[in-house]
C-alpha cells in the first residue's frame, strides 16, 4: 500500500509540474508556429545529419531573436528518425497530423527522401530537403535546396577534364552500391559518351556499404591508369571514403597522377581523417567553408558562437557545409515566402517560395527556380588541403540552373521541367 | 602549349644549360638569353614571382620551367614556397610568409605585417605537378646519391619534356648505376618524340626492357588507331617495336599484379585473423555467443585513440613511439571491461546461450552509447605514426603499404603469444581443463570460476589488441565493432569451433578467396559469393574445417 501511495504522490506531482510548465510557456509566448526538424540524431547517419538539426535550431534561434515569423515564433519540433527509413515515413506523419507543422527540414539519403515522400503528398505537407542528390524526382510539396547532377557531378568531371583539371581522358566510377552512386554514374557515363569518350575508357566500380578493405579496387585503379591520363570520380558514401583514401596515399597514388573528385566529403567527413596524404583530392560543393566573404565570416562566426553557447560536441572546432549552407538558406525561403504569401497555409506557401532569393554564404544570391522547386547555385570545386579545408581552384561564373531530369538519361527531354501535382517517380 | 612557346623554350633552356656548365653561375649567363621570351637567366625577378602567384595556369608553368633552368640557387627554395603556398604577392613585391613572418621572396630581408590585399597563390593538382617534377629535375645534380635517385624514380612516373636538357645533362655526369639506369629510361621517354626515327627506336626498345607503368602510357599512343580509322603512328616498324615493348612491359606488370593480389590476401586474412582471435577463445574455447565481441575491438581501438592524443598533447617529440604504449593498454583496458562483464553478466548464463546472446547483444548497445556519449557520435581521428604511413616499392607497379605489413607481422606475433600461452603455461593449461571437461577440472582443484574470468578477460583483451591493430587502417568510431562481428563469427565458425589452427587457416582463406574473387568479379558479388561458399560448407561441415574430434567439447 505505502509503495502505491508514494507511488500516486510522484505521478500527481510530477504532472503537476508538467501542467504548470506547460500553459506557461503557452502564455509567454503567445503567437507560436509549429516547424518539424526531420533528421536522424542517432544511428549511421547521425554523423552527417546531427549538425543539421543543430544549424536549423541556430537559425529558428535568430529568426525568433527578430521577431520571428510574421509576428509568429518559431517552435521547433525534432524528432529523430534514427536512420531507420521506414521510421522517417512513420515520423513524418506524425510531424503532419498530430503537431501540424507548417513545414518540415529534413532528410538526408535519397531513400529516405523517398519514403517520406508519399507520406508529404498524401497529407499536403511541405518539406525542404538540404542535401545533394541524383535528381530524377520533382514534388509538390518538396523543395530541393540542395545540387541536382547538374550544379556538381557535371561540372566537377567537365574540370577534370580541362587543361588546368589535368585533361584526364580514362575514368574511373567508383561508388557505393545504392541508388545515388548508380544514377549518378547513370549520367556521367551518359555525359562522357557524348565527351567522346569511349566505352573502354570508363570503368564503373561498386562497393558493399561500409567497405573497409579497398587494396584490390586501389591495386585495379592503378593498372587502368597505366592505359593514359585517368581520374576517379568518387560517389563512396559516408566514413568508408577514410579507409579508400588511406589505401590511395599508401600506395603511393597521388593526387597529382590520379586525381579523386568525391561528391560526399566535405569538412565535416573529413573530420574524423587524417588529412595529410588526401592532400590534392577533389570535392565539388555549392559551399565550402574556406569561402572568403562577408556573408560566409558572418554565417561563421554565428555557427561558433552557437556551437559554443550550446557545448555541442565538436565545438572546439567548428565545421560548417554545404548541407549546412542549404538548410539554412531553405528556413529562410520559408520564412520570406511565408511573409509573401501572408500566410502559414501549405499551397499558397508553395506558390510563393518560388523566385525567392537570398543572399547565402556562398556569397552569391541564391534563387529559388520559379517553377522547379531547386535552387539557382553557384559550383564550386576544391582540393583539400592539409587542415582538412578546401581550397577553391574552379568556381562557375554564377549560379546555375537545376536540372532535375538530367538530360543524359533517355526519356527525360518529354518531362516537364515542373511538379505536376503528383510525383513523377 | 605552342610550337612557338615551346621553341623558345628549348631554345632558352639549351642556352641555360650551357651556361650552367661554367663555373661561374650567375656572372655569365644572361648574356644570350632573348630578354623578351624570359629575363629568368639574369637574377629571378619580382614580377616573375607576382606571375607565380597571379598569373593564368600557363604563366605559372612557364614561370616555374624559366626557374629551374635559370639554375639560380633561389629556384628550389622558392618553388618549395610556392608548393606550401608561403609564396604570396604584396603589391609588386614577392614575398615569403612563414608563421606570420613575412620576407621578402628574393633578398630575405624581413618585413612589416602584410596588407589585407595580399594574393595568395592557388596552387592546383597541375601546378603541384610541375613543382614536383621542377624540384625533382634540380635534384637530380644533387651530391647526394639518395637524393638523385629519389629524383629519378619521381620523374620516371612522368617527366616534363621541357626538362630535357637538364636530364641530357645529369646523363652525361651520372656515376651510380641505378640512377643511370633511371634517367636512361627518363630520357628515353623524351625521346620517343624525337625528329630521328633510329633515336626513337631506340628509345622505344629502351622502354621495353626496363619501363613500367609509365613507359605503357607513353608507348600506347603509338599503337592505337585515331578515331577515324587510321593509325595515329604512320611508320610500321615504330608501331610493330612499340608493340614488342609493351608486350614485354605488360609481361613484367603481370607479375606485380599477382604479386599484389597475393599480398591483398595475407593482408586482409591477417586483418580477420587478429579480429577473430579473441573469438576463438571466448566463443570457441569457452562456449560464450560473446555478441559484445565487436564492441571489445572497438573498446580497444579508442584506447589507441587516448593514448594516442595523450603523446601528442604532453609528448609530441615521441609521437612516433604511441604505439609501444598504445598496444599494452588497449589490452589492458579491453581485458578489464571483459572481466567485469564476465562478473557481473555472463557467469550468470554458462550454459544458457540463447540468453548469453540476447545480453551480450544488449551489452554491444550499452557499450556503443557509452561510447557515444564519452567520445561523440563521429568518428576520430587516429593518426599512423610516421614509419607506418607510406609503402615500400617493390616492383614498378608493386607498392607494399608499412601499415598492412605491421598488421600482417602483429597479427602472427599475438598468435604465436596465445598459442604459447595456452600451451607452454599454468594459466593456459588450467583453461583447456576447464573448457574440456569442468567438473573434472574442478575435482582436481582448479578454481573454475577463477579460470572462467581469466580466460574471458583473455579473448577480450586480445579484441583490444585488435582493435589497435584496426585503427590504424580504418575508422574509428562506435560503431567500428559493428562491422567486424559477422567477419570475426563466420571465421572462427569456418575454422572449427575449439581451435586456433582452423582460425588461422579459415582467417587467411576466406582473406584469400574475397581477394580472388574482388579481382574478378567487383567487391559486391566478391562478398556474396563468400558468403554463399560458407553458408553451403556449414551445411555440408557444421563443425568447422578442424573440429576436435572425441568425447571432448561435447560437455
Amino acid at each position: 500500500m505505502k509503495r502505491r501511495q508514494i507511488l500516486k504522490t510522484l505521478t500527481l506531482a510530477v504532472s503537476a509540474a508538467l501542467v504548470g510548465s506547460v500553459p506557461q510557456q503557452v502564455f509567454a509566448q503567445a503567437k507560436t508556429v509549429k516547424v518539424g526538424v526531420l533528421h536522424s540524431l542517432s544511428g549511421t547517419m547521425a554523423i552527417s545529419e546531427t549538425v543539421l538539426k543543430d544549424v536549423a535550431l541556430m537559425a529558428f534561434d535568430e529568426i525568433n531573436a527578430k521577431g520571428g515569423v510574421m509576428g509568429y515564433k518559431i517552435e521547433p519540433v525534432v524528432v529523430d528518425p534514427a536512420s531507420n527509413w521506414p521510421l522517417f515515413a512513420e515520423k513524418a506523419r506524425q510531424l503532419l497530423t498530430q503537431d501540424k507543422v507548417a513545414a518540415t527540414f529534413g532528410c538526408w539519403t535519397s531513400v529516405s527522401r523517398k519514403s517520406v515522400l508519399p507520406v508529404y503528398e498524401e497529407l499536403n505537407g511541405l518539406l525542404f530537403y538540404p542535401v545533394q542528390y541524383e535528381g530524377e524526382e520533382l514534388s509538390k510539396n518538396v523543395f530541393y535546396t540542395g545540387a541536382a547532377p547538374n550544379q556538381q557531378a557535371i561540372p566537377a568531371v567537365e574540370y577534370l577534364m580541362s587543361k588546368e583539371g589535368g585533361g584526364a581522358k580514362r575514368w574511373v566510377l567508383l561508388g557505393t552500391d545504392y541508388v545515388y552512386p548508380r544514377t549518378t554514374n547513370k549520367i556521367l557515363r551518359a555525359f562522357l559518351k557524348s565527351k567522346g569518350v569511349d566505352e573502354k575508357d570508363i570503368d564503373e566500380v561498386y562497393t558493399p556499404f561500409g567497405h573497409s578493405d579497398y587494396q584490390t579496387i586501389v591495386a585495379n585503379i592503378k593498372k587502368f591508369a597505366a592505359g593514359g591520363k585517368t581520374a576517379v570520380v568518387s560517389t563512396i558514401n559516408g566514413d568508408s571514403n577514410v579507409p579508400f583514401y588511406k589505401e590511395l596515399g599508401n600506395q603511393g597514388l597521388k593526387a597529382t597522377d590520379v586525381p579523386v573528385v568525391a561528391f560526399s566529403v566535405g569538412e565535416e567527413e573529413l573530420r574524423g581523417v587524417d588529412t595529410k596524404p588526401l592532400v590534392g583530392h577533389l570535392a565539388a560543393w555549392n559551399y565550402f567553408m574556406s569561402l572568403k566573404n562577408p556573408v560566409n565570416d558572418a554565417f561563421k562566426a554565428k555557427w561558433a558562437a552557437y556551437a559554443k553557447a550550446k557545448k555541442l560536441p565538436g565545438a572546439d572546432k567548428p565545421l560548417t557545409n554545404d548541407p549546412m549552407e542549404a538548410t539554412y538558406i531553405g528556413i529562410y525561403m520559408w520564412k520570406q515566402a511565408v511573409e509573401k504569401a501572408k500566410t502559414f497555409d501549405v499551397d499558397p506557401v508553395i506558390a510563393a517560395v518560388g523566385g525567392q532569393t537570398f543572399a547565402a554564404p556562398s556569397g552569391f544570391t541564391a534563387m529559388m527556380d520559379a517553377k522547379n522547386h531547386h535552387l539557382h547555385k553557384p559550383v564550386f570545386i576544391g582540393e583539400v588541403k592539409a587542415d582538412g579545408q578546401f581550397n577553391v581552384v574552379w568556381k562557375s561564373k554564377g549560379p546555375i540552373k537545376a536540372q532535375p531530369w538530367s538530360p543524359y538519361i533517355p526519356g527525360n527531354d518529354v518531362k516537364k521541367d515542373e511538379p505536376d501535382g503528383k510525383s513523377k517517380v | 602549349m605552342s610550337v612557338f612557346k615551346h621553341c623558345c623554350l628549348m631554345l632558352l633552356m639549351a642556352v641555360a644549360a650551357s651556361a650552367w656548365t661554367g663555373a661561374s653561375v650567375a656572372a655569365d649567363a644572361p648574356a644570350p638569353a632573348a630578354p623578351a621570351v624570359a629575363p629568368a637567366a639574369a637574377a629571378i625577378a619580382h614580377e616573375q614571382l607576382i606571375k607565380l602567384v597571379s598569373g593564368d595556369g600557363d604563366e605559372k608553368l612557364a614561370v616555374i620551367n624559366a626557374l629551374v633552368v635559370s639554375g639560380d640557387p633561389l629556384a628550389g627554395r622558392l618553388l618549395k614556397a610556392l608548393a606550401e603556398g608561403q609564396l604570396q604577392a604584396a603589391g609588386s613585391r614577392a614575398v615569403i610568409v612563414v608563421d606570420d613572418k613575412v620576407v621578402d621572396a628574393i633578398t630575405a630581408e624581413a618585413l612589416p605585417a602584410l596588407a589585407a590585399d595580399h594574393e595568395e597563390p592557388i596552387i592546383n593538382n597541375r601546378l603541384r605537378r610541375e613543382i614536383d617534377g621542377a624540384l625533382a629535375t634540380l635534384d637530380l645534380v644533387s651530391p647526394l646519391r639518395a637524393a638523385r635517385l629519389k629524383a629519378a624514380r619521381a620523374l620516371a612516373e612522368g617527366a616534363d619534356e621541357a626538362m630535357q636538357p637538364l636530364v641530357a645533362k645529369a646523363l652525361a655526369t651520372e656515376q651510380d648505376p641505378e640512377v643511370h639506369g633511371l634517367l636512361e629510361e627518363i630520357a628515353a621517354g623524351m625521346a620517343l618524340r624525337s625528329d630521328d626515327r633510329t633515336v626513337r627506336l631506340a628509345a622505344i626498345a629502351k622502354l621495353g626492357e626496363a619501363g613500367g607503368a609509365n613507359a605503357k602510357k607513353l608507348l600506347l599512343p603509338l599503337t592505337v588507331k585515331s578515331p577515324d580509322g587510321t593509325w595515329t603512328e604512320t611508320d610500321d616498324m615504330l608501331r610493330a617495336a612499340a608493340g614488342r615493348s609493351l608486350r614485354l612491359i605488360d609481361g613484367r606488370l603481370a607479375w606485380g599484379e599477382r604479386m599484389g593480389l597475393l599480398f591483398a590476401g595475407i593482408s586482409l586474412g591477417s586483418v580477420l585473423l587478429i579480429a577473430a582471435l579473441g573469438l576463438a577463445i571466448t566463443y570457441g574455447l569457452m562456449g560464450v555467443i560473446n555478441m559484445a565481441h565487436g564492441e571489445l575491438i572497438m573498446i580497444g581501438a579508442y584506447a589507441t585513440y587516448v593514448m594516442q592524443s595523450f603523446f601528442k598533447v604532453h609528448l609530441s617529440s615521441y609521437f612516433d613511439w604511441y604505439p609501444l604504449l598504445a598496444v599494452p593498454f588497449s589490452f589492458i583496458v579491453a581485458a578489464a571491461v571483459g572481466m567485469v562483464l564476465e562478473r557481473l553478466v555472463i557467469r550468470f548464463l554458462y550454459g544458457r546461450p540463447l540468453e548469453t546472446l540476447l545480453a551480450t547483444w544488449g551489452i554491444s548497445l550499452v557499450l556503443i552509447q557509452v561510447v557515444r556519449t564519452l567520445f561523440g557520435a563521429q568518428n576520430v581521428t587516429v593518426e599512423n605514426p610516421a614509419f607506418m604511413s607510406g609503402g615500400v616499392s617493390l616492383l614498378t607497379n608493386l607498392v607494399l603499404p608499412w601499415n598492412r605489413i605491421v598488421i600482417i607481422v602483429f597479427a602472427f606475433v599475438v598468435l604465436g603469444s596465445v598459442a604459447l600461452v595456452l600451451t607452454r603455461t599454468r594459466m593456459g593449461l588450467f583453461v583447456r581443463a576447464v573448457t574440456q571437461n569442468r567438473s573434472m577440472a574442478s575435482c582436481v582443484g582448479v578454481a573454475t570460476a577463477r579460470i572462467d574470468t581469466w580466460a574471458f578477460g583473455l579473448g577480450c583483451g586480445i579484441a583490444g589488441l585488435a582493435g589497435c591493430a584496426l585503427s590504424q587502417i580504418g575508422n574509428v568510431g562506435p560503431e567500428l565493432g559493428q562491422g567486424y562481428i559477422v567477419d570475426s563469427f563466420m571465421v572462427v565458425v569456418l575454422g572449427g569451433v575449439g581451435q586456433l589452427a582452423g582460425t588461422v587457416y579459415a582467417a587467411m582463406g576466406l582473406g584469400f578467396a574475397n581477394k580472388l574473387l574482388e579481382a574478378w568479379s567487383g567487391a559486391v558479388l566478391a562478398k556474396i559469393a563468400v558468403l554463399i561458399f560458407i553458408i553451403v560448407f556449414i551445411q555440408r561441415r557444421p563443425q568447422g574445417m578442424f573440429a576436435l574430434k572425441g568425447r571432448a567439447l561435447d560437455a
